[in-house]
Parts: structure tokens; C-alpha cells; sequence
């Protein structure tokens, strides 16, 4: 009995131990080679070179420049020596600590970004230091350079993806850059390319020890993809230089192909603001300005009421529906009275008058009277009301429009059921006659109108308005946009509407800016608009609006601009117009008194009414903005003011 | 020595053990913290250094069996006292290492006393126990050779290390072989069986099993079959025995949770898998299982048993070196291993069973007994059974002291065999 005690213990403990080697090498070998793989094979992304974009014209707009990020592995740091670290980095030392809790909260196992975005300065005396901290190592990475100092709002930016971007797209890791806004969003995906990746083994401090089954399951990252776009970087410049200290928008849109020319949205800024070490308090400056919204693009998420250029559709359905002639005159004795309290107003001109003086001269009097008589074709109002929105949306207005920018809004075009659900009782045509001025309950975004223009300037038809021209310099051939939109309006119906529209330039309301030479078609608008001031509805300036096209037949440029509180429609927005088409077909300015004035002109001092918190007058006669010195980009000065304290 | 009478060296057990420094010297070859590999004989590297260690033991060995084999009965107490100094001198000269003072220096070397106290004890259990006026059924003999064996592991726990000292215990299995009343190993297990269960179930199931099995065996103990095994059946004997056991119970399991502190605790409680805390305390042994279970069934050649070349498991050359025999040869490395062990173990009790001097036996039973523990509590925390302790593998781990001190252990051993013909008292 004695003998045998040792060796039962030591023969149990033998045929434990087997078993327990077979659990863990035969049974579990698996799972537990799978946690040694995470262990030891460090991924090391790859990142390929963001594409480039082009303006229409081939000359760079956004390339790339190098910058290096500060990463941590949080589990295989260590006792981080935080003096010595923040020191290194030239941060303090409560926030490295902050950033470095953070970064462990997210994940221990995985990278996150320490300090990002550094320039190759800022880099060099780094990367031998850095050795010396364990876990810490730095990730070169390609960020956006701007060649141009505009256009902002239109190319958007890149930023570093946040938590749900993660969580939606397995694609992303933390620290990744995507687009955020404007074409970069659009496109992400092609310009992004496709990250590869490199496989290491890699010692329990997280050095690399070698190529992972000799770079075996390796991928080669994939360059992103060169876009040229349709803007047009020059005509872009001039649209932004004209635009300083005005808010509003301009679209230009080339006809024939749908190509958007142009679009500009004011206030902009610098695109540059948006990169390196700043970046944070820029776009915390550009996002939080609530009173210029300068992250809004005015001109696709913009919803105006349209105005006098909404009356050549009115003439158009007219003309459509039979219910007017070019020929017919109406008369106009200061206003039409329509039965309601007050007549819809309108200003000294000749009458009667037909079609095409009738747009010339914009009299409200004869578009209330024609708009009348499409609602009352029909038996009743809602009738009339929908064959008059199926026209009107024909051309593309009411309707996102399904263009290539990853903003917008739909505008509203109300139809017999919009009004029947407002009015309790029974409604009639004199109730919706705002809509013949373009007032009313109508609303449309510059994007909108600027198509709409397209669409007169094609004689009935419309290409969907894009952003895209060439990936990789291969045209783009997506349907989308090479399919022509016809709208419920015959040609033939066109060439009286555009005479008008070419008289307003020879003769009517934007005969003081025609350019020589160029027979230009047009309809300014002086939109009436109201705000809430504590509370109060008040109203403002009006603004100012333009939509032309040009030559008139062989059109190049369709063009929507928008003023807010600029007030006549000549007096910055026709300007505004006159000079783009200008540039854009002959390539130099000669109205140099036009461009004089909008350089020299500020409608800051009508912005600054409704804030000023005394009572203010609106539509003065003569233009109160005057101002000898606007070299000055006004964002940049509105980041320094603000001098609110942020977090990176 | 009897003239004329050739010694006789067991070669089945020389050659295990050659066969485990080997398997020990390859394993710390490729767990050697470094990144590029030099030459094996390198002796700024760790495999170097072994493999001069190995060269040391080889001319230890030859002394050993060249030395007259009565020597190591004959001076056993004198080692013993040495081995006691120099224990004791480590309070004075000792050279902390790892938050232990267990080593003196040595040149650019360290000696760690411990490693061969081992041997010296088991002499000197020999030595007292093979006096022919001297029986463990007698109190105060037992009281001398549990001190003999205590002295040397109370002069190490305060180093602290506190699993060297717990190698003593090996000494029961020698101490059971000589005749120690069977008593004592039941308590031993009773003990033991009482700790594991409090700290598995509940206090509570744990005082009604201990009350139950009382009753029963009172009941029993009144049945005429079985008086003569178990005590009289007087009530308050076996009032006194329940109320021992539960107060033990009571102490040990307040001593867990309120004496030990956390770091021990949790070494027992990841074990019971009642914690989970692969980062902290627990990433010794998950690390350690990773890189065995990676190792899979044939082993992964040198550049792909990246937990081992990665560093992932801490002092894997030393108590870990298990875990890189894992990785670098699979399960046929492993099982093989512990069937070398085993089959050494078998063969040092064989062997000792043989002897007919009682001196040597008694010394086998020593070296069987510390062989056992030393592989029992070293692969069963290395493997994830047992909780963290931080003791060598013999002949295997890296390390010099270690390795001469179990190959003079081993070797004395295979001195006293060859002689067991002639060798008498």
C-alpha cells in the first residue's frame, strides 16, 4: 500500500495532464490560434492616394499632400511616461492623458489617432523620439490640398470618421478620413480608392518582427479615382469674388449637357480653413455661425419663393393650356383686382399689354389675369390647380431633381389637394393668385430655377443638372444625366416666351445691363420676404433675383442668381448674371461698370437690420451699400472674432 | 564499497534525463527574448548560457559518481548545515532580483541557495530517518525530521518565494513510504478537500457534509465490523473532530478572503475560472495557453510560433518553458514530455524501491517526491490547471542554479543505485 501511493498520484496527474494537452492542442487548438493570430499579425493599413479633382477644363482643383498622424496601441503601451510624451508632442499633459484614456476606452487592442495631421515639419523631429514609447507609432496618411481659395461648399471636405460611420461601413477604421460634405461626399467612394493592408508578426510590444507569411495575404491598396467635374474653376472664381458680402447663391448650367457650370453659395470660405492643425476650430466657427449659416448651401437646400421669373412658366402653361394667346392684351391700371381686399399691386407701365411686353415689363396685372384663367379651365379650381402643378413640375421644380450633391430640398409646387387641405371651405383661383407672381405658397430652391432655365433655354427639355464630367479622364455615360426630361410644354410655345424674356434685356427691366454683343434672355425678380424678429413677422428687403440664358439660340449658359435682400432684381442679381454669361462666352468682362459696382457694394449693412434690434426700413430707393475696402474674406475674419475656446 | 564489485549506473534514467535538458534547451532556444538569432553557442544569449550550464553539470556529474558513495551519508549533515547557512547568508549578502532576495551574485552570474537545499534536505531526511533507533511512530523522532524538513523551507518563504518553500512538501511522499502513520495523509486530504470545497461551494453545503459523514462513521463505528478501524465510539471524539474540521474550514476560508491578498486570491480564482482577467493577473496563463494551443498537434516551425518569438508569454524561458515546447512542437512535444517525466519519476521510485539500504531508498523517495511536485505544480499552472507558482520545471527551464541543482539531486541518486549491491550501512 505504502509503495504504491507516489506512483497512483503521479500517474493520475500523467493522465490529467495528457488530457488536458489534448483539450488544449487537438480540441481548442483552433480558438486558441485564432487569439494567437490576434496577438501577434499587426495589420498596417495601406492607404492609397485620394483622387484628384479637376474643373471641366482640366486644371487642378483638390490634390493631396502628406501628413503624419501620432497613433497609440493602448494595451501595448505600458507605464506611459506622460511628461517626456507631452513634452514630444507639444501638448498638454492633461490632455494626452485625456486622449489617451479615450483612445483606451474605445479599444485596447486597436489604433487610434493621438495628434492628427501633422505636417512634415512637425514629423521629422518626432520619428526618432517616438521609439522610445512603446504602443506609440506614426501613420503617414494623404490629406486634401486645395488649389483653389473657393468653391468650398461645392468640393466639400474630408474628416476623420466618427463612431456611426464605423458601425454602418465595415470599410472605415478610427482615424480614417471621408468625405463629409459636397463632392467629396458624393464620391467618396471613388476617390477614396480601396485601402490594402500589410500583415506583421509582431513581438509582444507591438514592434514588427517581420512580413507575415512572407506578405502572403497582403493586398496592395487601389488609388482612388480622378475626377473632372463640370465646374467651371474660373467662371467658379468670378461667381465666388462677386459674391463677397452678399449671402445667396448662383447656379450656371450648360443647357445641352446638364454640366452645372457654376455653383456658388455665399457666404463661402476657403476650403484650406478646413486642414491641418486648425481645422477643428474652423469648422467649429463655420458650423456654429447661426446668423450667416455659412454651412448651408443656399443654393441647393434653399427654398425661396421664386418670384417674377416664375411668371414665364405661368406664360407657358397659359400658352400650353390655350387659354392665352402672344397676341392678347391685358390691361393693367397699377394692379389687378381680383376681388380680394387689396388689388395685387404693380408698377408704372404702358397698358394694355400683351405676351411679350407683359414679361418685359413683368406687370403682375397680366400674369394674375392669365394664371386666373388656367385654374378656372377646368370645372373647378382643384382641377385647374393640378393641371397647372403638372406642368409646373414638368420642369423639374417641386422635385429633388436627383442631382449628383449630396444636399437638397424639394421646393413645394401646390397642387388641388395642397389647397384643399389648408381651406375649410370651398377655394377659388383669386385664393392661389400669389402663385402667378411667384410668391405665394410656391417655393424653389436656385438649383431649381437654374434647370428651369435650362429647360426654357432648350425649348421644352432638360438634362438632370450634374456635377460629374469625367472619372478617371473616361466621360461619364450614366443614363441619368444623358437622358433628356421633356417637359409638358411644346416647343413651339417657347419662342414667344423667349422673346419676351430676350425684350427684358433690350428693353425691360435689365436693359441697363446688357452686354454687347451677346443676345442675352432673361427675368428679373424682386421676391418679397418675411422674417420673425422677437417674434414678429417682419418684413425685409426684398431679394434680388436673375434667371437668364444665353445666346439665345444657341444657348451656352442657363443661370439662376440669388440675392437675398439685394431688392430688385437688376440691381445685383442681373448684374451678377450679365457678368458670368459674359465670362463665360467671351471669355473677358467688358461691363467693368457693373463688376465696379458689385465689388464695391456690401449688403452686409441690410443683414445687420434685422439684427440690430431697432426698426429698420427695407427696399430703399437708392443702395446703402457703398463700401470702399472688400478684399477682405469675411469668414476668415468672423474665426478670429468669435475666439471661442475649443476642444481639437 | 565492496572490493571489486563494479558499479552499475541506471542508464534508462541518465538517458531521460538527457533527453529532458535537451527538449529544455531547444524550448529556451526558441523562446530566447530576442529577435535575431545568433549562434547557439552565443553566450550573451540565454541558450548560450544554458548550454554552459549544461557543460558545468556535466562536470558536476562526473565528480558526483567519482566521488566515494558513502561520502553522502557520511557528510549529509554537514551539507544540510552548509545549505542552511547559506540560505540563512541571503539575508545578509543576497542580491534582489524580481522582488526577491534569493540569489547571491556571482561575477555576471547569480546562485540561487534554494535550488540545492533541495538535495541537501533530502540527505539529511536519509541520514536521520535511516538511524536504526529512529521511527516516525515515535513523536519526538517525527518532530525532528518535520523540522529538519521545515527549517530550510521557513528560511526561504521570507525571501519571499514562497513556491520554493512549498517544495518541502514533497518530503511527505518519503516520509509516507517510511512508515508515517496513514493518519496523517488522511488529514492532509481532508484538509485539502475541505479548503477546494469552501472556496468552490458554499460554507454552509460544506458543515452539512463534514456533520453527515460524522454521524455516519459514528454510526458505523459502533458496528462490530468495524471497530477495530476506526476510534472507540465515544460522542464527544467525534464532537471534537466536527467541530476541528468546521473550524478549519471557518479559517481557511477566512484566511482566503481576508488575509491573502488580491494577487494570490485571484490566482486561485482565475484557476476555478470564477474570474476572468486576461489582461491582469490571468495573462501569464492565457498567454501560456494561447501559444500551447497555437502549437496544435505536430507544433509550428521557429517563424510561425509567434507567441514564443513574439515574447507574448512572460519568463517563458524560465517557469514558462513549457508553453514553448507547446507552440514549437505540438502536442507530440508535450505529450511526450510528460511521458518523460512520468517514466523518470516511475523509474527513480523503481529504483528506490530496489535499494536495500534503507539510506537510499529513503533519498529516492526525496528525489521521486521533488521530481513530482516540482513537474505537478510547474506544467499544471503552465497548462492552466493550477494557479500561478512561480517554480522551474526541472532539467527544462533556463536557469543554472536550477538545473545543477535537480542534476545533483538526480545524480547522487543514480551514485547511491550503482552501488546498491555492495553498498551497505
Amino acid at each position: 500500500m505504502r509503495k504504491l501511493l507516489l506512483i497512483t498520484i503521479v500517474t493520475l496527474v500523467g493522465i490529467i495532464f495528457l488530457g488536458r494537452m489534448i483539450y488544449l492542442q487537438l480540441i481548442i487548438s483552433d480558438e486558441l490560434s485564432l487569439e494567437a493570430e490576434n496577438n501577434s499579425v499587426k495589420t498596417v493599413f495601406q492607404y492609397p492616394e485620394r483622387g484628384f479633382i479637376y474643373d471641366r477644363n482640366g486644371k487642378l482643383m483638390v490634390a493631396n499632400q502628406v501628413a503624419y498622424d501620432v497613433m497609440v496601441i493602448p494595451r501595448e503601451t505600458g507605464e506611459v511616461n506622460l511628461t517626456a510624451l507631452s513634452k514630444l508632442l507639444k501638448i498638454e499633459k492633461s490632455r494626452l492623458e485625456k486622449k489617451l484614456a479615450d483612445a483606451s476606452k474605445w479599444s485596447r487592442k486597436q489604433a487610434s489617432v493621438i495628434i492628427p495631421q501633422l505636417t512634415q515639419e512637425e514629423y521629422a523631429p518626432l520619428q526618432e523620439q517616438l521609439r522610445k514609447f512603446p504602443g506609440f507609432y506614426i501613420q503617414r496618411r494623404s490629406l486634401r490640398k486645395y488649389l483653389v481659395d473657393h468653391s468650398a461648399s461645392v468640393l466639400g471636405y474630408i474628416r476623420e470618421v466618427n463612431q456611426r460611420t464605423i458601425k454602418k461601413d465595415d470599410y472605415y477604421v478610427q482615424g480614417d478620413l471621408a468625405g463629409k460634405s459636397g463632392i467629396e461626399l458624393q464620391y467618396e467612394k471613388e476617390l477614396r480608392g480601396k485601402k490594402g493592408y500589410k500583415k506583421y508578426t509582431r513581438d509582444h510590444y507591438g514592434r514588427a518582427i517581420e512580413s507575415y507569411k512572407n506578405g502572403a495575404n497582403d493586398v496592395a491598396p487601389i488609388a482612388g479615382t480622378d475626377l473632372t467635374v463640370t465646374l467651371d474653376k474660373e467662371l467658379q472664381e468670378y461667381a465666388e469674388k462677386l459674391m463677397i458680402n452678399k449671402r445667396g447663391g448662383i447656379v450656371a448650367i450648360e443647357p445641352k449637357t446638364g454640366e452645372i457650370l457654376t455653383l456658388v453659395t455665399a457666404p463661402n470660405y476657403d476650403p484650406s480653413l478646413l486642414m491641418g492643425r486648425d481645422r477643428s476650430k474652423n469648422i467649429n466657427a463655420i458650423l456654429r455661425d447661426t446668423i450667416r449659416l455659412p454651412d448651408v448651401n443656399r443654393v441647393l437646400q434653399g427654398q425661396y419663393a421664386p418670384g417674377s421669373p416664375f411668371k414665364v412658366i405661368n406664360a407657358l402653361v397659359g400658352l400650353q393650356e390655350g387659354v392665352v394667346t402672344p397676341q392678347e392684351r391685358f390691361s393693367c391700371n397699377h394692379g389687378y383686382n381680383y376681388g380680394g381686399k387689396k388689388k395685387l399691386g404693380c408698377h408704372a407701365h404702358a397698358s394694355p399689354l400683351a405676351l411679350n411686353r407683359g414679361i418685359a415689363e413683368s406687370c403682375n396685372s397680366y400674369f394674375a389675369q392669365v394664371y386666373r384663367r388656367i385654374i378656372e379651365s377646368e370645372n373647378t379650381a382643384p382641377e385647374g390647380m393640378d393641371i397647372w402643378h403638372d406642368h409646373v413640375t414638368s420642369f423639374g421644380l417641386g422635385d429633388y431633381l436627383g442631382y449628383d450633391l449630396p444636399v437638397g430640398q424639394p421646393g413645394r409646387i401646390p397642387d388641388g389637394d395642397y389647397y384643399t387641405s389648408q381651406y375649410k371651405y370651398k377655394w377659388y383661383a383669386p385664393t392661389t393668385i400669389s402663385n402667378a407672381i411667384g410668391q405665394g405658397e410656391v417655393a424653389v430652391t436656385p438649383i431649381q430655377l437654374a434647370n428651369m432655365t435650362a429647360a426654357i433655354a432648350n425649348r421644352g427639355f432638360y438634362y438632370r443638372p450634374h456635377i460629374i464630367k469625367e472619372m478617371n479622364g473616361a466621360p461619364i455615360s450614366n443614363e441619368k444625366y444623358t437622358t433628356k426630361n421633356f417637359t409638358t410644354i411644346d416647343a413651339k410655345h417657347f419662342e414667344p416666351v423667349i422673346e419676351g424674356m430676350n425684350e427684358v434685356y433690350k428693353t425691360g427691366t435689365a436693359k441697363y445691363v446688357q452686354i454687347p454683343g451677346i443676345e442675352i434672355c432673361g427675368k428679373t425678380g424682386t421676391v418679397e420676404n418675411f422674417a420673425k424678429i422677437n417674434g414678429e413677422k417682419k418684413q425685409l428687403t426684398d431679394h434680388s433675383v436673375f434667371i437668364a440664358f444665353a445666346p439665345k439660340d444657341d444657348p451656352k449658359i442657363a443661370i439662376a442668381v440669388f440675392i437675398e435682400n439685394g431688392y430688385w432684381g437688376s440691381r445685383y442679381a442681373a448684374k451678377i448674371a450679365s457678368l458670368l454669361i459674359e465670362k463665360h462666352i467671351k471669355g473677358e468682362i467688358t461691363r467693368t461698370d457693373l463688376e465696379n459696382y458689385l465689388l464695391t457694394h456690401s449688403l452686409e449693412y441690410e443683414y445687420a437690420k434685422r439684427i440690430s434690434n431697432k426698426p429698420f426700413n427695407i427696399n430703399e430707393a437708392i443702395d446703402q451699400g457703398l463700401i470702399t475696402d472688400q478684399k477682405e474674406k469675411s469668414l476668415q475674419k468672423l474665426v478670429d472674432s468669435l475666439q471661442i475656446k475649443f476642444l481639437d | 564499497m565492496a572490493i571489486g564489485d563494479k558499479p552499475k549506473y541506471d542508464f534508462i534514467s541518465i538517458l531521460i534525463y538527457a533527453a529532458l535538458v535537451f527538449i529544455g534547451l531547444i524550448s529556451i532556444y526558441s523562446a530566447a527574448p530576442v529577435t535575431q538569432y545568433t549562434s547557439i553557442f552565443d553566450i550573451n544569449q540565454v541558450y548560450g548560457k544554458q548550454l554552459l550550464f549544461i557543460g558545468v553539470c556535466t562536470i558536476f556529474i562526473i565528480i558526483i559518481l567519482a566521488v566515494e558513495v558513502k561520502f553522502y551519508e557520511r557528510f549529509a549533515g554537514l551539507i544540510y548545515v552548509i545549505s542552511l547557512i547559506s540560505l540563512a547568508g541571503l539575508y545578509v549578502l543576497g542580491k534582489e532580483v524580481n522582488g526577491a532576495v534569493s540569489w547571491y551574485p556571482i561575477g555576471s552570474f547569480t546562485f540561487q541557495p534554494s535550488e540545492f537545499a533541495k538535495f541537501a534536505t533530502a540527505l539529511a531526511v536519509a541520514k536521520f530517518l535511516s538511524q536504526l533507533d529512529v521511527s516516525l511512530k515515535n513523536v519526538r523522532d517525527f518532530m525532528i525530521v518535520a523540522g529538519i524538513i521545515a527549517l530550510p523551507a521557513l528560511l526561504i518563504i521570507p525571501q519571499p518565494d514562497p513556491g520554493s518553500a512549498l517544495i518541502y512538501a514533497a518530503f511527505f511522499f518519503a516520509l509516507h513510504r517510511e512508515g508515517l502513520s496513514p493518519w496523517y495523509l488522511s488529514l492532509g486530504v481532508i484538509a485539502l478537500a475541505l479548503f477546494l470545497g469552501a472556496l468552490v461551494i458554499h460554507i454552509g453545503w460544506i458543515i452539512l457534509i463534514i456533520l453527515s459523514v460524522i454521524v455516519f462513521m459514528y454510526l458505523l463505528s459502533r458496528k462490530r465490523k468495524h471497530k477495530k478501524r476506526l476510534p472507540k465510539p465515544r460522542v464527544y471524539l467525534y464532537v471534537i473532530a466536527a467541530l476541528t474540521c468546521i473550524a478549519y474550514t471557518f479559517s481557511t476560508s477566512y484566511i482566503f478572503n481576508n488575509v491573502l491578498e488580491d494577487r494570490h486570491r485571484n490566482r486561485i480564482d482565475i484557476v476555478l475560472g470564477r474570474v476572468q482577467d486576461d489582461a491582469g493577473i490571468g495573462y501569464n496563463i492565457n498567454q501560456s495557453m494561447i501559444a500551447i494551443g497555437n502549437g496544435g498537434i505536430i507544433g509550428k516551425p521557429l517563424e510561425e510560433a509567434t507567441q514564443t518569438r513574439g515574447g507574448y508569454v512572460p519568463e517563458q524561458h524560465t517557469d514558462f518553458i513549457f508553453s514553448a515546447v507547446g507552440e514549437v512542437s505540438g502536442l507530440l512535444g508535450t505529450s511526450v514530455t510528460i511521458l518523460l517525466f512520468i517514466f523518470l519519476i516511475y523509474r527513480v521510485i523503481i529504483m528506490a524501491e530496489r535499494q536495500r539500504n534503507q539510506f537510499a531508498r529513503i533519498y529516492g523517495y526525496g528525489v521521486a517526491g521533488i521530481f513530482f511536485l516540482h513537474f505537478f505544480v510547474n506544467v499544471g499552472m503552465v497548462i492552466g490547471l493550477l494557479p500561478t507558482v512561480g517554480i522551474p520545471l526541472p532539467f527544462m527551464s533556463y536557469g543554472g542554479s536550477g538545473l545543477m541543482g535537480f542534476t545533483i539531486l538526480l545524480f547522487i541518486f543514480i551514485k547511491l543505485d550503482a552501488h546498491r549491491m555492495s553498498y551497505e550501512h
